[in-house]
C-alpha cells in the first residue's frame, strides 16, 4: 500500500471534563476525496483541526506523507503545504480577488522595488489569479480587481477554493463548503472539488449533505462519539446506512484496513 | 476526474432539469441603474472622491462668499500651515481607524513628546538630534502600550485609550510642571526643535516646513498601505479579522505595528508642533484627538475600519481648515464655525453608510 498522505494515530483533545477527540484515527490516501461525516458535536470538525494544526492535540501522532509533524498554527500546516477552505471562507470583502488570493503570501517586485520599498508585484499577483480561476473554469468575474463583496456567494466559494487549489501541495481541507450554496452553485463546488481530485490533489470534505457525499467522496470516514467508528466505500453502503451508522442506530461494519 | 460523467449520470434527480435552466452560474445580473446607483457604485468604488467634490464645492462657495482674497496664495497657504498639525495627526488616526479601532491618546502623544523633546533639549542640555530621538522613540513606545494593551489583553481600542490618553496627559503636567517652555529659550538652546516652524516662499505662498512634512507623511502611509503587503493586511485586519486570521496574516503583529507606527507620527506632529505654535505648552492641542477623528471621518474613511483611503483625511483636514478660514473671512462667529464643523461631521458619516450598503 502506498504511503498515506495523513496518518493520524490515537489522537485525544480534551477541553476541562469533555473529550472532545478520544484516541482518534484518521487517514487521507493519495488522490482521494475523503468525506468525514458525523454528528453535531461528534468532533468531526476537533478531528480535522487537530490535523491542519488549528488545535493542538493532547496525545497521538500525526505522520504527513510518513514524516511525524507536531503543527503549533495552522500557517506552519499551510507552509507545508496544506490548505483549508473555511465554511466562513476567511476572504476579506473590500479587498480586491487577487489580495485575497495572495493573502500572507504576496509576491514583491523584483530588485530593489520589492527588497527597499518593499513594493508589491501586483500585474504578476493579477495574472497568477486570473490563470487560476480560468483553469477552474471561474473567468466569469469581471475583474480580477473587483472587490469579493460584489461577488455571489458561490464566487466567493469559487474563490476560495482556487485559493486553496492554488497554493496545496500537500491536500485541501474543505468545511462544509456547499452549505450556504443554492442548488447551482452548489452543483458547481462539486465540480471543482472533482476537478482540484483530478489534478492528484486529495481532498479532506467535512459535510453534513449525504447525496454531496455520496456523490464525490472515494471513502467516507464516520466519526462518532469522539472517534472514528468505521470509514466505508459509498459504493457499498447507501445513504440511509451511513447514517444509521452515524447516529449509532446500525452497528458498523467490521474494519479491513485502518 | 477519473470518470467522466454524463449528463444523465450526473448529480441527483432533482438537479435533472438544472441542464434546462440558466447556464451562467456565477455571471452578473445587467440591471439598468439609476443615476443614484451609478453614484452610489462610483463613490463605493473610489472613497475619496466625497472629500475631494467637499474640498473643491467649499473652496468655490468660499470664494464667492468671502471675495477674492480667500484665493489668495497667501491664505490658502496659510490654511495649509493652521491644519499641518492636526493633519499630521489625522495620518495618524487614520491607521488606527482602517484597523477597526480608534485612538483617543494621539494628541496627548504628541505633546507628551514635544515636553519630552524640550525637556530633554532646554533644561538637561542634550543635543537637539538626540533629544528629537528621544522624543521619537518614546512615540514608537507609547503607541506600542497601546497597542500591546488591545492586542496582548485584549481590550477594546476605544477602552485602551481612553485610559493611555489620561496616563500621558498626567505624564506631560508632570514632565512640564504645568509650564510652558518659552520661545525664547528653545531659541537660545535648541533651535532645532523649531526646525519645521521654518517656511519658504513660492510666488506669494508662505509654505511652512510642517505642511510639506504633513504631505510627505501622507505620500509615505499610501504607499505603505496600497503598495505592500503590509498595507493589505492592515486593510484586511480592519475588514474582517477573524478572515484575516485564517487567511494566514499574522494579526497581532500587524496591529502592534500599526500602533507603533501611528506613535512614531504623534511624535514627529509634536516635534512639528514646536515650530508651528513657537513654544512648547502642555495646555496646547487638548482637543486633538477629536480634531483628528473629524478629519478622518470628514474624509470618508470608515469608522468600521477596511475602508477608505489615507489620503481622504488630509483632504477631511483640508475641508476643516478651509471652512474655518472661510467662515471667519465671511465674519461668522466662531460658534458658527464650530456648528458647521458638526453638521459635516454627520453629513459624512451618513454619506458614508448610504455608500456601503451599496447593492450589487
Amino acid at each position: 500500500m502506498t504511503t498515506p498522505v495523513v496518518q493520524a494515530r490515537g489522537i485525544v483533545k480534551r477541553y476541562g471534563h469533555v473529550t472532545a477527540i478520544d484516541h482518534s484515527d484518521f487517514e487521507l490516501r493519495p488522490g482521494e476525496v475523503l468525506a468525514v461525516i458525523g454528528d453535531n458535536g461528534a468532533g468531526k470538525s476537533s478531528i480535522v483541526k487537530a490535523i491542519c494544526g488549528a488545535t493542538i492535540p493532547d496525545e497521538g501522532e500525526i505522520l504527513i506523507e510518513g514524516k511525524p509533524v507536531k503543527f503549533n498554527s495552522p500557517i506552519e500546516a499551510r507552509d507545508m503545504g496544506i490548505e483549508i477552505v473555511y465554511q466562513n471562507l476567511a476572504l476579506s470583502p473590500a479587498l480586491s480577488i487577487a489580495d485575497n488570493m495572495f493573502t500572507g503570501r504576496e509576491i514583491r517586485k523584483e530588485g530593489w522595488m520589492g527588497k527597499i520599498l518593499r513594493m508589491l508585484d501586483k500585474p504578476a499577483m493579477e495574472k497568477f489569479a486570473r490563470e487560476k480561476l480560468t483553469e477552474l473554469g471561474l473567468m466569469t468575474v469581471q475583474s480580477i480587481k473587483q472587490p469579493v463583496e460584489t461577488l455571489s456567494g458561490g464566487q466567493r466559494q469559487g474563490v476560495a477554493v482556487a485559493r486553496a487549489a492554488a497554493f496545496a501541495t500537500k491536500f485541501i481541507i474543505m468545511d462544509e463548503p456547499t452549505a450556504a450554496l443554492g442548488v447551482k452553485e452548489s452543483r458547481k463546488v462539486l465540480e471543482l472539488i472533482q476537478d482540484v481530485r483530478a489534478r492528484g490533489i486529495p481532498i479532506i470534505l467535512i459535510s453534513h449533505n449525504m447525496p454531496h457525499v455520496f456523490e464525490v467522496a472515494d471513502r467516507i470516514h464516520i466519526h462518532r462519539l469522539g472517534k472514528r467508528l468505521c470509514t466505508i466505500d459509498p459504493k457499498d453502503y447507501t445513504m440511509s446506512d451511513a447514517v444509521a451508522f452515524m447516529t449509532g442506530a446500525k452497528e458498523p461494519p467490521a474494519q479491513d484496513a485502518a | 476526474m477519473s470518470e467522466p460523467m454524463t449528463p444523465a449520470q450526473k448529480g441527483q434527480d432533482f438537479e435533472q432539469t438544472l441542464d434546462k435552466s440558466d447556464a451562467k452560474v456565477a455571471a452578473f445580473e445587467v440591471k439598468h441603474h439609476t443615476l443614484l446607483d451609478r453614484i452610489q457604485h462610483l463613490l463605493h468604488n473610489n472613497p475619496t472622491l466625497v472629500p475631494v467634490i467637499v474640498l473643491v464645492i467649499s473652496l468655490v462657495a468660499f470664494g464667492i462668499i468671502a471675495g477674492g482674497k480667500f484665493f489668495s496664495a497667501f491664505n490658502l497657504s496659510l490654511i495649509l500651515q493652521q491644519v499641518s498639525i492636526i493633519g499630521i495627526l489625522a495620518a495618524a488616526q487614520s491607521l488606527i481607524i482602517l484597523t477597526a479601532g480608534i485612538d483617543l491618546s494621539v494628541a496627548a502623544i504628541m505633546v507628551l513628546m514635544s515636553v519630552v523633546m524640550g525637556n530633554l533639549a532646554v533644561f538637561a542640555g542634550v543635543p537637539s538630534g538626540i533629544a528629537i530621538l528621544a522624543g521619537l522613540a518614546g512615540g514608537v513606545g507609547a503607541g506600542l502600550m497601546n497597542g500591546w494593551f488591545i492586542t496582548r489583553v485584549k481590550l477594546p481600542p476605544f477602552i485602551t485609550t481612553l485610559g493611555t490618553w489620561s496616563i500621558f496627559y498626567a505624564l506631560l503636567l508632570w514632565l512640564s510642571g504645568a509650564q510652558s517652555i518659552r520661545g525664547q529659550d528653545i531659541d537660545t538652546e535648541a533651535p532645532f526643535l523649531k526646525f519645521f516652524g521654518a517656511t519658504f516662499n513660492i510666488g506669494g505662498a508662505r509654505i511652512t516646513l510642517s505642511a510639506v512634512l504633513m504631505i510627505a507623511i501622507f505620500v509615505v502611509l499610501w504607499y505603505m498601505l496600497n503598495k505592500t503587503a503590509w498595507g493589505r493586511h492592515v486593510y484586511a485586519i480592519g475588514d474582517d479579522k477573524e478572515a484575516a486570521d485564517l487567511s494566514g496574516i499574522r494579526t497581532d503583529r500587524t496591529l502592534l505595528s500599526v500602533y507603533g507606527l501611528s506613535g512614531f507620527v504623534c511624535a514627529l506632529a509634536g516635534w512639528a508642533s514646536i515650530g508651528r505654535v513657537g513654544s512648547i505648552s502642555p495646555q496646547s492641542f487638548y482637543e486633538g484627538n477629536l480634531d483628528s477623528i473629524t478629519a478622518v471621518v470628514i474624509g470618508g474613511i470608515s469608522l468600521f475600519g477596511g475602508r477608505g483611503s489615507i489620503l481622504g483625511a488630509l483632504f477631511g483636514a483640508l475641508i476643516v481648515g478651509v471652512f474655518r478660514s472661510g467662515l471667519r473671512m465671511s465674519g461668522v462667529d466662531v460658534l458658527w464655525q464650530v456648528f458647521a464643523i458638526g453638521w459635516l461631521i454627520i453629513i459624512a458619516v451618513a454619506i458614508d453608510q448610504w455608500i456601503r450598503r451599496v447593492s450589487a
